[in-house]
């Protein structure tokens, strides 16, 4: 042991003499007194933990993708190919099925929909609100705490609120409805309406919080940029536009991830609202079909090509973004 | 921009701040009539309920507790079992997370930014991408099951059952280390490197530091994280849905889904008291801790 550990310090600085970083500790050259090494005890692991649950599992995920694992029993990894993704792609009826399964372009366009409507008004109306909120008004704390108050609770909560608001005879807003003569509407199960329902409700929970994050990022503008505007005669349209909403980028690119996020993790929602696996077609996004696919029929291996997909998407919109933070050195 | 608007203020007409306060006010109205009345009905005897002006206070004598006596007793297991969850779920990934971030940050070493990322790429990961290897894992690979049933008859209230709330406090504390290690090393990076470098000087090993240093002046961020956490693991429904599935370990959100739906049709004071009590812990500690969550969601 003793030997090996020897070799290994030897071949590790061998290697590694030359570092540059001008560390005054850090440039330690036995293995076992470097600070990556001395540190393990702290970040090991955490990161063991996460490497296996987190990584672990979406490796794990793809292999799954590529069984035809549907039912009880056990995967068989010995015979991988791709028939879950053209499944996916084209639907029909898979070889370890006797049923059609549907394909997810009809969830993604669903997912989309709701995650760019979703995104872009909880951005606008925040944006609108923190402007308000930073005008120098009294009793801020109180408006803003209230303004986040939603995002505090919980999905199931939350749809259970708006299945409430929704209601054909006794929800609000049909009593709203009815007074101004447009008489109760059917919202949650017509197929027309409930996605906008359910994006409005989210947007209810959720906008309040990109409101916190531009605040932040107004607050974080100097007053000087402010007084320029205003003393070049700018109008405060006009200064908000030009001067103030520019600087603003940094806040709408994290608040518009963190959001992003939030509208595929709209799963609970409609588990919620909808009582199960199942929204109907006009509601189903890839969230939903994912588990349903999975937890609800069986197709255990379909699921996970699914979750893949899913999680590609996510990918493609935080990976920029960490690369970003981390070329600016906000890591 | 305080002098500017100050100055706005003091100069504006007063037409557009009452305009203002206006808007502020109605926007208070959108976000709170949905909870507003739900508290209403939920405060309505069943037998009263009519449907009409649900956001106005019911008349006295309709004015009832039974809603709220019937939630808690249709609630009360999944409200212990959330609570078996989320305590041990929330301090496990805080003390991690912390320690990840000390590892990372106040201890300076190349390729640690490497690590890092994968931490924070992981606070994005939509859970459906784990979901069905998570099931697998914990139903097919680890006996956790056998364990716990050996253990269980040894401990006084551990039950064969909690295996899967075991299971689900590991899997929490996993997928709640990666916003947590963000927090603290936001924390950490901001806390001034003078009092580190002293104490290394003076030979204080790694772990000392931590205790004796850092640890204590992270109590403000643990403050942060636990609220966070707290609220996040609380309000899931999706990794219990998986794991847990069904039976005794039902966590509160989801026994919370399918109550108040009869065949009679929907009991509206039922299930607006049975959400109002299954929010009653985050809604709380919302109530008290707000700032401080603000802080954690907006890092």
């Amino acid at each position: 042991m003793r030997n090996l550990l020897a070799k290994i310090k030897r071949r590790v600085s061998s290697s590694d003499d030359a570092r540059t970083d001008g560390g005054s500790t850090t440039s330690s050259k036995s293995l076992l007194r470097r600070d990556s090494v001395r540190s393990a005890p702290f970040w090991l692991p955490p990161f063991l933990l996460v490497g296996l649950f987190v990584y672990g599992a979406i490796l794990w995920n793809v292999m799954l993708s590529l069984t035809d694992f549907e039912g009880l029993g056990q995967p068989d990894y010995s015979d991988l190919d791709f028939e879950n993704y053209t499944i996916a792609f084209d639907g029909g009826t898979p070889s370890w099925s006797d049923f059609s399964i549907d394909p997810i372009w009809n969830a993604t366009q669903n997912t989309l929909v709701l995650m760019i409507a979703f995104t872009v008004v909880c951005l606008a109306l925040g944006l609108v609100m923190a402007i308000l909120v930073d005008r120098n008004i009294r009793f801020e704390n109180t408006f803003r705490t209230i303004y986040l108050l939603p995002m505090s609770l919980s999905f199931v909560v939350t749809a259970k609120f708006w299945l409430y608001m929704y209601d054909y005879s006794d929800g609000l807003v049909n009593v709203a409805l009815g007074a101004v003569g447009l008489g109760p509407v059917e919202i949650v199960q017509n197929p027309e309406l409930k996605l906008g329902a359910v994006t409005f409700a989210l947007i209810w929970q959720y906008s309040g919080y990109a409101m916190v994050v531009y605040l932040a990022g107004l607050r974080a503008i100097p007053s000087s940029h402010f007084e320029a505007a205003r003393v070049d005669g700018a109008s405060t349209l006009r200064m908000y536009w030009r001067v103030i909403i520019p600087q603003l980028r940094t806040a709408t690119v994290s608040a518009m991830v963190v959001l992003v996020v939030f509208a595929l993790k709209a799963f609970d929602f409609l588990y919620s609202m909808y009582g199960g696996y199942n929204p109907g077609p006009s509601a189903d996004i890839l969230a939903t079909q994912m588990v349903r696919e999975a937890y609800g029929n069986g197709n255990w291996a379909y699921g996970s090509a699914i979750a893949v997909i899913l999680f590609i998407m996510a990918l493609s919109v935080v990976a920029p973004y960490i690369y970003s933070q981390y070329k600016r050195g906000q890591l | 921009m305080s002098q500017e608007t100050a100055a706005d203020a003091d100069t504006g007409l007063p037409l557009k701040r009452i305009g203002l306060y206006a808007v502020l006010i109605g926007m208070v109205v959108f976000y709170l009539i949905p909870i507003e009345t739900g508290l209403m009905t939920a405060i309505t005897h069943p037998d009263a309920y009519t449907g009409n002006y649900p956001y106005l206070p019911p008349a006295p004598g309709d004015i009832s507790l039974q809603p709220f006596a019937n939630a808690v007793d249709a609630l009360s297991q999944g409200m212990i079992n959330s609570v078996i969850l989320v305590v041990p779920a929330t301090i496990l990934s805080g003390l991690f997370g912390s320690m990840a971030a000390y590892g990372l940050t106040t201890v300076d070493w190349r390729g640690q930014i490497g690590i890092y990322m994968l931490f924070v790429a992981g606070i994005f990961i939509p859970y459906q991408a784990v979901l069905v290897p998570l099931t697998q894992f914990w139903y097919n690979i680890v006996p956790l099951q056998d364990w716990v049933e050996m253990i269980a008859p040894m401990v006084p209230f551990f039950k064969d059952y909690h295996w899967k709330l075991v299971a689900l406090i590991i899997t929490h504390t996993a997928y709640g280390i990666p916003i947590c290690t963000l927090l603290f090393r936001a924390h950490y990076k901001k806390l001034s490197d003078e009092m580190v470098e002293a104490a290394r000087l003076d030979g204080a090993s790694i772990r000392r530091i931590y205790r004796r240093i850092i640890l204590p002046l992270s109590i403000p961020m643990f403050a942060v994280v636990f609220i966070y956490q707290f609220t996040q693991i609380w309000n899931d429904l999706l990794f219990a849905l998986t794991i847990v599935q069904f039976g005794d370990a039902a966590v509160v959100t989801q026994d919370l889904v399918g109550i108040g739906v009869s065949q009679e049709g929907t009991n509206f004071p039922l299930r607006m008291a049975s959400a109002l009590v299954a929010a009653l812990p985050t809604l709380l500690v919302y109530i008290v801790f707000g700032d401080r969550f603000a802080k954690g969601v907006t890092a």
